[in-house]
């Protein structure tokens, strides 16, 4: 009986409902913040793709190669041939940091799919199994939680050592446990609900009513979690690249290259202006972007 | 009421045990083995054998593991790996700075938090309330060290108002009673050394709060709004209180439950950002030599600094679930509910 896709039972003199997805566009697009943070995402990632591209290729479509050093032009100030300035090694910044928009988008994404991943499934497993289960994996998601995150992430990047991947992986860890709980909690609710109660009656496996009846309709609440999830990301990447834990050198992170700047703050100031806005811009377009998706999806308040 | 806290003292037990249990897998199964990176790279196989074997290292991890707890229990969190002094002594030097940095951040964000977050909600829709929903939202978007970076340029660099780093001016410090540099200046009575030590307090502190200052003003206005549509607001005003009472006595109180716990969760956050802005101010808490230990695989200090933060971490939270019954009558503690 609901093997197959069926078919909306038209009823007449009623309209068709509106699809969800158009509901959500018609909330954001007249959400001026949300779409204003939608706007530079796309720029962000526009840039971020081009530069990869370009990279990939083996074109030159920065101002300057990003990694290439130049003793003689070190610690130049922003003027027309470098708008940015140039830093200890006479690279040039605004390259610098238009190559390093690839990188923080990356790790974005990535730290999220990672611990969307794992969350997804602690969460889904505790919250549909229930008992000695839910009780053991929400324990240890409770102790995850009691360390302070940045301070987790180092830890861990005393184990793993340095570099961008072993940097996604220490703060997905982190983060895995916020996902596990929302997943957790829409599970609890959804468990109970006639759609998933009639495919159990029919004999569906667990894994199967997880995956194709529970899942699908708690999807809301873990985009808008993702969406912030990805500015935080971003952040705390940043983060463990200013304290020199984060990317090998030379790739152009924009943490790291705060960190480096930051002995010659009184020297050349201008150094650490510009990796620090990229990252403030990037965090609030994203913060942005979720808070009004999150309205949006969210029917008590979608405005019509 | 007692019976309450030491319930829950007792539930704490297995949370710290399970971070000991996290920070020393991290630290002893999945970490490259410290030796080479303690002795140097020419270090013999000899050496590196015997170092290995005075620093605990040689059993099982199940046995290190409960050497180690024996250890905490006593007080004892091993030595560091380089200056062979005691983690506890090592910790107990550096963190009452953490600590002191971490409060007075936590009290800024709250009292200015809040203060935005009423007069946001009172004012809504005003030029008031669109500067503290801009506030609340870049202040989440900025990352604090380089907030802290910022303000060093203009205020040190530039104004020449502020010292861009440390805690007090060395030949100002306190003699040493509580450990905690503010306690010390005000138990000597010294006023000079107070006066400094708070000159050198404002740029991280006002750094350190800023993501925090933000999310409890935002939390503090939807509340506050959340509040004002209830029933009992209208009927105080009906009754014909004043709206500033109606405001202090009704829509406050029932407002602040959800922000004393995100105060109390706030705490946690800066106790990790601390590491990011003493990093910046050359502040001289544990945030800055976690870093350091982490970069030279000193395992035992950072066992140490998680376990303690964790541990003063779960503690701050278990002191606001209190709070929350002085605030909200409807609260009982000890009783499930239903």
């Amino acid at each position: 009986m609901l093997g197959k896709k069926q078919k909306p039972v038209e009823v007449p003199g009623q309209e068709k409902p509106e699809s969800e997805l158009h509901a959500v566009w018609e909330s954001l697009r007249v959400n001026k913040t949300a779409i204003f943070g939608m706007v530079i995402i796309i720029i962000l990632v526009a840039v971020a793709l081009v530069t990869f591209l370009a990279d990939a290729a083996g074109i030159q479509i920065l101002p300057y190669d990003p990694n290439e050093t130049d003793m003689t032009a070190s610690f130049v100030k922003p003027c027309a041939e470098h708008w940015f300035g140039t830093d200890e090694l006479g690279r040039d910044i605004f390259s610098r940091i238009l190559d390093g928009t690839k990188i923080s988008l990356f790790v974005g994404f990535a730290v999220v799919i990672f611990s969307l991943f794992f969350g997804i499934i602690l969460g889904a497993v505790a919250g549909y199994k229930g008992g000695v289960v839910d009780t053991v994996i929400m324990r240890i998601m409770d102790i995850m939680l009691s360390i302070p995150g940045i301070l987790f992430a180092i830890t861990l990047m005393a184990a793993l050592g340095k570099g961008l991947d072993k940097a996604i992986v220490a703060i997905g860890i982190v983060a895995i446990p916020e996902y596990a709980r929302i997943v957790r909690g829409s599970v609890l609710s959804a468990k109970e609900s006639d759609y998933t109660q009639a495919a159990r009656v029919i004999g569906n496996r667990d894994l199967r009513i997880i995956f194709k009846h529970i899942l699908p309709n708690i999807i809301s609440p873990i985009i808008v979690r993702a969406t912030l999830g990805i500015s935080g990301a971003i952040l705390d990447t940043a983060a463990l690249g200013f304290l020199g834990l984060g990317v090998q050198p030379p790739v152009a992170e924009w943490g790291d290259m705060l960190g480096r700047a930051k002995g010659y703050i009184f020297a050349a100031p201008y150094t650490l202006v510009f990796p620090g806005l990229a990252i403030t811009l990037v965090v609030l377009a994203f913060n942005l972007f979720g808070d009004g998706l999150s309205d949006a999806l969210d029917p008590k308040s979608r405005k019509r | 009421m007692g019976k309450y806290i030491i319930k829950r003292l007792l539930m704490l037990i297995p949370v710290l045990l399970g971070v000991s249990i996290i920070v020393f897998v991290i630290t002893h199964v999945f970490s490259p083995d410290p030796a080479p990176v303690v002795l140097g790279q020419h270090a013999t196989e000899e050496s590196m054998e015997a170092w290995r074997e005075a620093n605990g290292l040689n059993g099982s991890v199940v046995s290190q593991y409960i050497d180690y707890l024996g250890g905490v229990f006593r007080g004892d969190l091993g030595n560091s790996y380089y200056t062979k002094q005691p983690v506890a002594k090592e910790l107990s030097s550096r963190f009452p700075a953490t600590i002191e940095l971490a409060v007075v951040s936590v009290i800024l964000a709250a009292v200015f938090g809040i203060l935005i977050g009423v007069v946001s909600a009172v004012k809504k829709n005003s030029i008031w309330d669109s500067g503290g929903r801009i506030l609340s939202l870049v202040g989440v978007s900025i990352p604090i060290f380089w907030l802290g970076v910022i303000m060093i340029i203009v205020f040190s660099g530039t104004l020449h108002w502020l010292p861009s780093g440390g805690q007090i001016d060395p030949l100002l410090k306190p003699k040493s009673v509580t450990g905690f540099n503010l306690l010390d200046c005000i138990i000597t009575g010294n006023t000079a050394g107070l006066a400094d030590s708070l000159k050198h307090m404002v740029m991280p502190a006002m750094a350190l709060s800023m993501y925090s200052l933000a999310i409890i003003t935002r939390i503090t206005r939807t509340s506050m709004l959340d509040s004002m549509k209830q029933d009992y607001v209208r009927t105080a005003r009906a009754k014909g209180i004043s709206e500033g009472k109606v405001l202090t006595r009704h829509v406050l109180r029932t407002s602040m439950n959800p922000v004393v716990t995100v105060i109390g969760l706030q705490f946690g956050s800066m106790l990790g950002g601390a590491v990011l802005t003493e990093r910046v101010f050359a502040w001289p808490g544990i945030g800055s030599y976690i870093v350091e230990c982490v970069q030279k695989s000193d395992f035992p200090v950072i066992q140490g600094a998680v376990l303690l933060t964790a541990t003063i971490f779960v503690l701050v939270n278990l002191a606001v679930d209190i709070i929350y019954t002085f605030l909200d009558p409807r609260i009982k503690l000890g009783k499930k509910e239903g």
